[in-house]
């Protein structure tokens, strides 16, 4: 251990090296997003613009622009990438104006799903990889494995269908759509409640479609664990078993499954296009699903650059903080 | 009846290596045929590849035909539609059965593009160092990165929706984690003292590859494929009913597409919703099951989880 350099040294020095990866992603994210959008058959204004009434002036503006040198165009690009020449065909205007509105919803249902699905599939994962092969680690594991298996929008319209609906015996209490009902004021404390009804609905169908595999792999990582000496020392100096668990093993296992939450950002944003869409919930994948509509180009360029760099932060951001928290990763 | 030395006919290097191929596969089936959850999953597959097959003997292509339905509309389930009907009229039943088709196809062909890109990615990057396997890594981990549901929209708008399309934008999104796979397990066999004998012996790259790490390699893929296709059918369901599918087929996605937008949320139309979700879910829990079945004979590590 004496050789080894002081703690802040070792993460310092592996956190740049983390960024300067994590920047060479990016570039390529950057320069993938460009081309991925010119390799388009045929006429592309024919694409920017269908099923859009476009006047002439319009027109000889997009083509303008699309016929520049491409070289010319990818440095404008580089210089702003989310608003690159072309206006969103939609709401035409640029994009970057778009795109702010949306933000906020998307964040407040990702991050309350997130750490909901993260609590309850982490509190799942211990209690049936502690005792392995009980009927709770049985039937978690089939129910975890179904939830796994279900498109988590169909999920979305069953839990409509069955509470804002309301079939058989299931009332229809919850709203169907949106983030408020009209008329409210949004930061009254009637309209924080609204708020939060609203959301109660999308919120539940993505923690259902996220904390199976939180589950699953925090009761895979706890059961490598219970092999571990260390737990038979701690057992053999007569620590109860619940201390074993919480003290020693659980924090040991937990690291694989905190690194899991970050790096699933990119599935909990594939999440998001379509459940958004089913709640009417005014967040970046609703505005994702009326650019596929549309087509919307531009945004949906922007779309996929701003998904992709959030992975990209978001996976550096896990690898540095693991490497804070454990030394047994290689740095 | 013990067979002494005179009797064995003489077999060729080739008949050997067959011969204890069949005894391995033969050992291998029971040990899967041992675990219930992959059997049941098996017996769900093959259910849904007879309904697949014999869709047409069922119900008869025009029953898919908006222009030919004769029911009525969001009809709930009765006697001559035992799922009732959509909101042209159509029997839900009959669209379930045919969409059974593209799911499998889908899944299925676009596991094949995956996992042939992602092992040879995986087996190149693992066994030639220097820079071009750092660049093979590096490409993986690059479209590792980028978000799955994103890129494959992104790639359908651009190139347009038809079955084979669908198809390659599954197959091209999906084969990193393959190849991250397989060239870590390539790392490890490439370690071994017997590819050191291949290379001393004169054994060129392809030959090491082809021979040596690529057998190797061949299980672990195997029960990953099976997994695979599970993903690539929810992604199929997933494009579809964002409609970047194939207009002209029925599949569960396009089913649950229209049921969105034809109002069968707000009609209480559960008899629609229902059952392409619940085929999803069906099949993709059995490829999942089978895939896991298929791990724990193949890695023994596996098997104490």
């Amino acid at each position: 251990m004496s050789s080894s350099p002081p703690w802040g040294e070792r993460v310092a020095g592996y956190a740049v090296r983390r960024v300067l990866t994590g920047v060479g992603t990016m570039v390529f994210v950057l320069v993938f997003n460009f081309f991925l959008f010119r390799l388009l058959p045929g006429d592309p204004i024919s694409l920017y613009t269908r099923g859009r009434n476009m006047d002439r002036e319009q027109l000889r503006e997009l083509r303008r622009e699309l016929n520049r040198p491409v070289g010319e165009q990818f440095l404008a690009y580089l210089a702003n990438p989310f608003s690159s020449g072309v206006d969103s065909t939609q709401f035409s205007r640029p994009v970057w104006d778009v795109i702010g509105d949306y933000v906020w919803p998307t964040l407040v249902l990702l991050v309350t799903a997130t750490a909901l699905s993260a609590a309850i599939g982490i509190a799942i994962g211990i209690k049936g990889g502690w005792r392995r092969g009980s009927t709770f680690d049985r039937t978690s594991t089939g129910v975890t494995l179904t939830l796994y298996a279900m498109p988590e929008f169909w999920l979305g319209m069953v839990l409509l269908i069955l509470f804002s609906t309301g079939v058989w015996v299931f009332p229809g209490v919850f709203p169907s759509g949106g983030t408020l009902t009209p008329g409210i004021e949004p930061w009254s404390l009637e309209g924080i409640l609204d708020q939060a009804w609203h959301l109660a609905l999308p919120a539940l169908t993505l923690t259902l479609a996220y904390l199976a595999e939180y589950a699953l792999v925090m009761r895979s990582s706890l059961v490598d664990e219970t092999r571990q000496d260390y737990l038979v020392t701690a057992r053999a100096k007569g620590l109860m078993d619940k201390l074993v668990r919480r003290r020693h093993a659980v924090p040991n296992a937990l690291l694989p499954t905190i690194t899991l939450v970050f790096l699933n950002i990119g599935f909990v944003v594939s999440g998001a296009i379509t459940v958004e869409t089913v709640f009417s919930w005014p967040g970046l994948g609703l505005l994702s699903y009326q650019a596929i509509r549309g087509p919307d180009i531009p945004l949906l360029q922007a779309i996929f650059l701003l998904f992709s760099l959030a992975v990209v932060v978001a996976n550096i951001v896990a690898d540095v903080v693991v490497a804070a928290v454990d030394p047994r990763v290689r740095t | 009846m013990s067979v002494t030395q005179e009797d064995a006919p003489v077999l060729s290097a080739r008949q050997v290596t067959r011969a204890r191929r069949r005894v391995a596969a033969g050992r291998s089936w029971r040990e899967f045929r041992s675990q219930r959850a992959g059997l049941a999953g098996l017996a769900v597959l093959g259910v849904f590849v007879l309904l697949a097959v014999f869709a047409p003997l069922l119900f008869s292509p025009d029953e898919l035909k908006v222009t030919e339905a004769v029911g009525g509309v969001l009809d709930p389930p009765s006697g001559g539609y035992p799922l009732g009907t959509d909101e042209s009229g159509r029997s839900v039943l009959a669209l379930v059965v045919w969409g059974t088709r593209v799911s499998l196809i889908v899944g299925v062909a676009a596991t094949v593009i995956s996992v042939v890109i992602g092992t040879l990615v995986g087996i190149a990057s693992g066994h030639f160092g220097g820079w071009a396997g750092g660049v093979l890594e590096r490409l993986t981990d690059w479209f590792l990165v980028i978000p799955f549901l994103p890129l494959a929209i992104a790639l359908a708008t651009v190139l347009g929706s038809s079955l084979i399309n669908v198809i390659v934008v599954i197959g091209v999104t999906s084969w990193p984690g393959t190849a991250r796979l397989v060239r870590a397990q390539t790392l490890s066999v490439e370690a071994r003292p017997y590819l050191e004998r291949a290379r001393v012996l004169g054994g060129g790259h392809w030959h090491q590859m082809t021979r040596h790490v690529l057998p190797n390699v061949m299980p672990l893929v195997l029960a990953n494929t099976t997994l695979t296709v599970a993903i690539a059918i929810l992604s199929e369901t997933t494009l579809s009913f964002l409609g970047l599918g194939d207009p002209f087929r029925v599949s569960w996605g396009s089913m649950l597409d229209n049921a969105f937008a034809s109002g069968a949320i707000s009609s209480g139309a559960w008899w629609y919703l229902l059952p392409p979700g619940l085929c999803v879910v069906a099949i993709v829990l059995a490829f999942t099951l089978v895939g896991r079945a298929m791990e724990n004979v193949l890695d023994p590590r596996a098997r104490e989880r």
